[in-house]
């Protein structure tokens, strides 16, 4: 995300579009997506249901194959564009340099195998290894990440793991081949709130253990807020706002942003009478605004926000960059309060 | 293993007002195969006075939905004693029961399973003002169940026109206003909603809770306002419980229980919600996890992953006891400021 | 794993009686209907009326007549069967469960192996020309009647064109023991093993594709890609393993009830003296005894399978087994 770093990015996203056609109309899903991913960096990709941050995962992947989905733009990842590439190819990168974690970890292990079975397989199929060494390897793993008896657990199912081991298994067996990148879509939201804190930190130092970099997936501001380096926010398919989760919570700039943050009730301080709601809901892919997809619901909607197409970037900082035309026009967004601070309980 | 004895005097102390419900010593026991039993509330007391929003919190397991269709008998009781009004209902029959429903409601989290997607808005809320008679005896007109359909659209800020649509024509957070209009049909008095808001978007969210905080201080209603996201029932409740493997740790107001709590896991589960803010202070995060509620451990069930866990606690259970006023806490070494 | 078994083998004993006890009412049991008569046939000897009734109980109560029947079922095996002039009745059963098993068997092998081919390619190319021509396949194998199906082949392999190159090698209808000639038993049984499967091969590839499509779209597939296996691994060793819960236990029931006296139609149309073609026989003669007999050798398979269906769910589905 750091502007200056000299290094080619471990993954450059350049306007990522999907959209599907259906009964003739071309629905867009995701429009425009551009972000970069540094080495050991965390980049949070925030975003409510609809918003197309878990197609925009997908499509890094390449696994979207549903009919009548189209994809354009372009992710290199270490010189290699992931949605150009052949099949065969990409198949070779997934799970072993890139690889995924998923939100329900209990629907995300097929059934009938054992964990231990699921970790063994991704092993073998990317490494010249016997049967022997890929257990010896997966409990290990295991291990690293904390499961409590790590051979006896390769030996379970998944439906006899809880929630937080078989994400712990989810993420072993995501780094079983040491990738580089590590995709995480909403890896936390199944979980309870003391398990998610454990997978949180668990997470945060894979950095420094794997040396990977991840691109976090949530929903929950709050987990962005405590594990990410960066934080990109998407609103109906389009990046409202990116930049160092630092400055971008400190003084958010996209009204989305702010309202967003706004929003959530504060677990210190006093309690509002009323939390500041953003009125109505998120518009559908087909009927999204031609301009800014957020002006229906903004309190700052003028004029200029309406026609298309969707405000440019504008950047306000380094590394930080919003679509939206206040900036633009001189009148940014008040830093927000008491955030820079790191208030107690 | 030994149930945890209510607190008889917490639960009868002689207060002015009436409580709107009393539960004591509730249990809801489940038999499993294998015969092994299950019991997801394990003792439970407490009172809601009218007016107030008791916040009930915890994490998978923990017994808070069940304990939720038990306080409106929409599940049976194993043991123990719910008072509503007054009135002893935990052995009441369906018939007599079903003329208390008007009074008690409730709300799910699914917005979406919980309304019948064939019928329009308008004829699910106008069928119980159809099925049940006024309290006066009578039965409604169509042009009282009409004026009456008006005047819950405008609680719930939707449009009068939502009455002739269907439920699959609306977003989550519509359809949780016509869930929640459809629990104010009746004017019911107590309200128990299971994670109201938990299947909404974070930028919807914020409208519910406000909708339902607005409710209750314009009708006067009481809630059971069951979550596990702390934040939320922080916003909107005056008192909150915290459950844990089925019986209820701490109880008191909701600024005490969250910002002076005294036990080690109220403590554990307010520092593990993630906050929106760069640098916050990050506790080590609680070790283990939840156990079964199948497999409770002894004593203090919290004992396995408590931080001050003491030899005592293995083989004790604390009961919950009054600390400070209004401030119930079961735990051996409660921590206090 | 003592205690499964045994509850098992107790549901088993119980569904056994229930059913013996039923079609026991049904037959024996119901008012205005003499079962002495029926058993000893029309215009019996009074001398055989009374051996009859003497030998079956028929005039004591209700309970011992069906604990005579159950005996003389189970036990001495000594049932016999008036009408088809005295002829034991369990071990004509015994000789036509080989039949039955054998037609049974091959067809079963035909149709496991072919649905399992046309639902996974079909799913494979689902959406495309393939698929749909497969699944029109199936519908058509569906609605062939077997009975018509059979007549036609016999139409054309033993008349009209038994003669030419193709058609020779095709014995006359009929059942050759395998014991006595093993590939006559196969030239024998080749043709009404393709007839019995046609059928089955259309719905089971039907269902497979449909349960292998819903599969494909599962959470644990997108994983098992994202893991950067091979399209046919996932399909193969996630989608089918997945699929095959359903399909075993789908198998299991068919192949019962086949065995047990379904497989009835085919066994007419090509001569073979099998279970079905007992019953039908049973049935047309209004044979009380053979009914009996050949109810409750259909009932023990249909509770056998079932017993044997419940295992393979264990063994396929590790969540069953917890539960269990």
């Amino acid at each position: 995300m750091l502007a200056n770093t000299p290094a080619p990015p471990l993954l450059e996203v350049r306007d990522l579009c999907v959209s599907f056609t259906s009964r003739g109309q071309v629905i867009p899903i995701v429009e425009n997506i551009s972000f970069s991913i540094g080495d050991r960096e965390i980049l949070g990709l925030v975003g409510e249901s609809g918003s197309g941050k878990s197609i925009t995962a997908m499509a890094l992947m390449g696994l979207i194959d549903a009919p009548g989905v189209h994809v354009t733009g372009s992710a290199r990842f270490r010189g290699r564009d992931l949605l150009a590439l052949p099949d065969r190819q990409l198949r070779a990168l997934r799970g072993r340099e890139v690889a995924m974690i998923f939100q329900d970890p209990m629907t995300a292990f097929t059934p009938v195998y054992t964990i231990g079975w699921q970790i063994d397989e991704q092993l073998r199929v990317h490494q010249r290894l016997s049967r022997r060494q890929a257990r010896a390897r997966t409990v290990e793993l295991l291990g690293e990440m904390g499961v409590p008896d790590p051979a006896n657990t390769a030996n379970r199912y998944p439906h006899q793991l809880s929630g937080g081991l078989r994400q712990r298994a989810m993420i072993a067996m995501a780094l079983s081949c040491n990738p580089s990148l590590l995709i995480a879509d909403e890896p936390t939201t199944a979980l309870d709130v003391t398990v998610q804190a454990q997978i949180l930190e668990l997470m945060r130092n894979l950095r420094t253990t794997y040396g990977s970099s991840v691109l976090l997936i949530t929903h929950d501001m709050g987990v962005v807020a405590e594990t990410c380096d960066s934080t990109l926010v998407l609103y109906s398919g389009r990046v409202a706002e990116t930049g160092t989760t630092r400055d971008l919570f400190a003084h958010p700039q996209h009204p989305y942003t702010a309202a967003l943050l706004a929003s959530i009730p504060p677990m210190s301080g006093p309690r509002p009478d009323r939390l500041p709601a953003i009125p109505g809901g998120p518009p559908q892919p087909m009927e999204r605004p031609v301009g800014c997809a957020f002006a229906p619901r903004c309190a700052h909607t003028h004029a200029t926000c309406l026609p298309a197409p969707p405000p440019r970037f504008c950047t306000v900082g380094p590394g930080h960059t919003v679509a939206c035309v206040l900036p633009a026009e001189g009148a940014p967004l008040p830093p927000r309060s008491g955030s820079s601070t790191s208030p107690v309980l | 293993m030994r149930s945890v004895p209510p607190n008889e005097q917490a639960a009868n102390a002689p207060t002015a007002p009436q409580p709107l419900m009393a539960v004591r010593d509730v249990y809801k026991t489940y038999t499993l195969k294998k015969g092994q039993t299950l019991k997801a509330v394990d003792g439970v007391s407490f009172t809601i006075m009218p007016g107030e929003v008791l916040g009930l919190v915890g994490e998978s397991g923990c017994g808070k939905s069940t304990l939720g269709r038990c306080l409106l008998r929409l599940s049976d009781v194993s043991a123990g004693q719910i008072v509503f009004e007054e009135q002893n209902i935990t052995h009441l029959p369906e018939r007599t029961l079903r003329a208390l429903r008007p009074r008690m409601q409730m709300v799910f989290q699914d917005s979406y399973a919980s309304l019948n997607p064939r019928r329009r808005i308008g004829d699910l809320l106008a069928e119980p003002l159809r099925v049940h008679r006024t309290p006066e005896g009578t039965r409604r007109n169509s042009a009282t169940i009409a004026h009456r359909l008006t005047e819950l659209m405008e609680l719930v800020s939707l449009p009068h026109t939502a009455l002739e649509r269907y439920p699959h024509e609306f977003s989550g957070g519509q359809r949780q206003r016509i869930n929640i209009a459809r629990a104010l049909v009746l004017a019911p008095r107590l309200i128990v909603a299971d994670e109201p808001v938990s299947a909404l978007d974070v930028s919807v969210q914020a409208q519910i809770v406000n909708l339902f905080a607005d409710l209750q201080k314009h009708l006067g209603l009481t809630y059971v306002f069951i979550a596990h996201d702390l934040a939320v029932v922080r916003q909107i409740s005056t008192r909150v419980a915290v459950m844990y493997l089925g019986v209820i740790v701490e109880l008191g107001e909701t600024d005490t229980v969250l910002h002076n709590a005294a036990h080690p896991y109220t403590i554990a589960l307010t520092q593990a919600v993630p906050r929106p803010v760069v640098g916050a202070a990050r506790p080590a995060p609680l070790r283990g996890e939840i156990p079964s509620p199948v497999n409770k451990p002894s004593g203090c069930r919290f004992h396995t992953r408590c931080p001050a866990v003491q030899p005592r606690c293995q083989n004790e259970a604390p009961a919950l006891r009054q600390i400070a006023p209004g401030h119930e806490v079961a735990c051996h070494y409660p921590v206090l400021k | 794993m003592i205690m499964p078994l045994l509850r098992r083998l107790g549901q088993t004993v119980f569904v056994l009686f229930g059913i013996s006890a039923l079609v026991f009412t049904v037959f024996f049991a119901t008012p205005g209907a003499d079962p002495t008569a029926r058993i000893a046939g029309r215009n019996a000897a009074p001398q055989t009326m009374e051996k009859v009734r003497k030998e079956y109980g028929f005039d004591r109560p209700l309970p011992v007549q069906y604990a005579i029947m159950m005996k003389k079922l189970f036990i001495t095996r000594d049932l016999a069967s008036y009408a088809n002039r005295g002829e034991l009745v369990v071990p004509e059963i015994m000789r036509a469960a080989p039949v039955t098993l054998s037609l049974v068997t091959g067809a079963a092998i035909i149709w496991v192996v072919l649905s399992i081919a046309m639902g996974v390619i079909a799913a494979a190319f689902k959406d495309s020309w393939i698929d749909r021509g497969l699944m029109i396949l199936g519908l058509v194998g569906i609605s062939i009647p077997v009975f018509w199906l059979g007549q036609v082949v016999n139409l054309i392999t033993q008349n009209r064109y038994h003669d030419t190159w193709l058609f020779s090698w095709v014995p006359g209808l009929g059942y050759v023991p395998f014991s006595q000639s093993p590939s006559g038993w196969f030239l024998a049984l080749v043709i009404p093993w393709c007839v019995l499967a046609v059928m089955f091969v259309g719905i089971y590839s039907r269902i497979l594709r449909a349960d292998l499509v819903a599969i494909m779209g599962e959470d644990f597939i997108r994983t098992a890609r994202a893991k950067g296996l091979s399209p046919t691994r996932v399909l193969l060793r996630h989608g089918l393993r997945t699929a095959l819960i359903t399909f075993v236990s789908l198998f299991g029931m068919d192949f019962a009830q086949l065995v047990g006296g379904g497989a009835l139609l085919t066994e007419v149309v090509f001569g073979l003296p099998g279970v079905g073609r007992l019953t039908y026989q049973a049935l047309n003669s209004l044979d009380l005894p053979l009914i009996m007999a050949t109810v409750m050798y259909s009932a023990v398979f249909v509770v056998l399978a079932n017993a044997l269906v419940d295992a393979a769910y264990l063994f396929l589905d590790p969540r069953v087994r917890d539960v269990g």
